[in-house]
């Protein structure tokens, strides 16, 4: 009934739409282009402004920075060779991201497990909730780096310390973020589980995972964005290959037109850490998540 | 014969040391293929009623008997039509439905013969064009009628339905008591109805429990509803036994037991 009725609606209007395009097609075409436009010219135009204001700012004699220009000049080596490895730590700016994306990647996939469980626990149980809770509300607050001494003397090595320091960083959005989102499932959904008997595992995966998905991927997100800001602090500390290392071993030489192009990256890498764990949460929840 | 039996059921809340009594000596018996409604003013535990018949809620005295045995836990012989309709958002149509078919169905039914049996159902409430939409992309009255379609596809030998049209307006609402009726008339599942809307429950019923006003609401008075199936709502209009019957349930709601806070 609502088919056929929306039928007779849409047809006409298909019509229309179809034979639109054919008269008229360059107009489409300027539109999308003065669409695409309006949104590139304003941050083109920003970005141009700020080059140019601190090309000014720092191109005057006993400057402490250097302008853009002599970034470009100086750190050209690094820009053009990203690849490069002559062994050790001396290796192109890929590898050094690399290796700082693999360590956030083994502390972050840890935690996110860990903390899901953590949080569906504390989110299902009052006990648990009434128990954990003030530990977390105290631990949630220590600074990572604070962490990072006790993880070296627990580990005796850099790299477990730094996954660790991720870890326990990422890990406590992902556990809050969980917990609200199990509390927050609908007693509609636990009655329809109810109803049809699902044993706990298939409650987990088929009601309280996809339930809590807008909410733990907003946790997921929180926490990836953490880790990357814990990461550089503690790769400076631990050193080794990293862009943490390469930011602290480029101020101890002085290069400081390598650490700006350094920064650019760490910049450009956290933006693209925090969209695909949207553009994953996204896909997972199909648009339900924000 | 009785199929389901509700008997001398009573229920009690304890809040801040506090006890309220919802329900009291509630007892209804019902046949197979019944189909009974459950009307009263909001408040008065119409609702308990039905969740204490589900399973999510436990009587704190008296029991429910279906076939002789006690029920008192959830379980897919007495499916769930919920108000709110209970899809879950992240499914689609076809899965919400297949979701119920595939865990009450499973050894009874090959893979294949489950497929046929989701797809008959939506067949049944007209929903087989939208089997791929999620619920977000359907209207309200389309997300009853898959409520209604999971609750059917679990073959529950007790169909519960709590205000399944509530939230609809007036022509979807009609449109979904007849085919509710055409559906009650092919399968012949017992019905328990919650409703507060009058014409539904003398249209769709074969009797009428009339339940009076809390605390301690029990059962006031119960109406047989005395009209051939099938039922056609245009005939019925000027039908004596329809028109005696709307007011007798008119009659009870109103005058015997108005709600304190209206009447005042």
């Amino acid at each position: 009934m609502a088919n056929t009725s929306s039928l007779g609606v849409t047809g006409p209007a298909v019509v229309k739409a179809a034979s639109a395009p054919k008269h008229r097609a360059p107009l489409v075409t300027m539109a999308t282009i003065r669409q695409i436009a309006a949104n590139l010219i304003p941050p083109v135009v920003v970005m141009l402004a700020f080059l140019v204001i601190w090309e000014l700012l720092c191109s005057r004699p006993g400057a402490g920075l250097p302008p853009p220009s002599r970034v470009v000049t100086e750190a050209w080596d690094i820009i053009a060779h990203p690849f490069y490895d002559n062994g050790g730590t001396d290796k192109g700016l890929f590898w050094h991201i690399a290796a700082s994306i693999q360590r956030v990647a083994f502390g972050f996939a840890l935690a996110t497990v860990v903390g899901i469980l953590v949080g569906t626990l504390i989110g299902q149980s009052d006990w648990a909730m009434r128990g954990l809770d003030p530990i977390f509300q105290v631990l949630r607050t220590i600074p990572p780096l604070a962490w990072l001494p006790l993880s070296l003397a627990a580990f005796r090595d850099g790299q477990p310390s730094a996954i660790f320091v991720i870890f326990i960083t990422s890990i406590w959005p992902i556990i809050i973020n969980t917990a609200v989102g199990i509390r927050n499932i609908p007693q509609d959904y636990r009655n329809v589980s109810a109803v049809l008997q699902l044993n706990p595992i298939e409650f987990f995966t088929k009601i309280m995972l996809p339930s809590a998905a807008p909410y733990i991927f907003t946790g997921l997100r929180i926490g990836v964005g953490l880790s990357w800001l814990a990461i550089v602090a503690a790769e400076m500390l631990i050193g080794g290959v990293g862009i943490g290392f390469f930011i602290w071993d480029a101020w101890n030489s002085s290069h400081i037109s390598e650490i700006i192009v350094a920064l650019v990256y760490v910049g450009i890498i956290g933006f693209i850490l925090d969209r695909f764990v949207a553009f994953i949460g996204n896909l997972v929840t199909r648009g339900a998540a924000a | 014969m009785t199929y389901l039996s509700i008997e001398n059921i009573g229920i009690s809340f304890t809040r801040n040391g506090r006890t309220n009594e919802v329900l009291r000596d509630v007892s209804v018996k019902i046949a197979k293929g019944e189909f009974v409604s459950l009307i009263g003013h909001s408040g008065c535990g119409k609702s308990t009623v039905l969740n204490i018949v589900a399973g999510l809620l436990k009587a704190s005295t008296g029991a429910v008997l279906l076939e002789n045995k006690e029920v008192n836990s959830p379980g897919p012989d007495r499916a769930v039509v919920f108000q709110n309709h209970s899809l879950l958002p992240w499914l689609t149509v076809r899965e919400n439905v297949s979701l119920a078919v595939d865990k009450v169905m499973k050894g009874k039914k090959t893979k294949a013969e489950r497929n046929e049996w989701i797809d008959h159902n939506l067949a049944l409430v007209n929903m087989t064009h939208a089997a791929e939409r999620r619920p977000s992309e359907i209207s309200g009255g389309m997300k009853q009628r898959v409520g209604i379609a999971r609750a059917l596809a679990m073959e529950p030998k007790v169909l519960l339905l709590d205000e399944p049209f509530g939230a609809l307006d007036a022509l979807t609402r009609a449109h979904l008591q007849d085919s509710l009726m055409e559906i009650h008339g092919r399968l012949g599942n017992a019905v328990i109805m919650i409703t507060h809307d009058v014409d539904e429950a003398v249209l769709l019923s074969d009797r009428i429990v009339m339940m009076t006003n809390g605390p301690s609401a029990t059962v006031g008075e119960i109406l047989k509803v005395d009209l051939e199936r099938p039922r056609r709502r245009l005939e019925l209009v000027e039908d004596p036994t329809y028109t005696h019957a709307r007011a007798e349930v008119l009659e009870f709601l109103y005058a015997r037991h108005a709600k304190p806070a209206i009447a005042a």
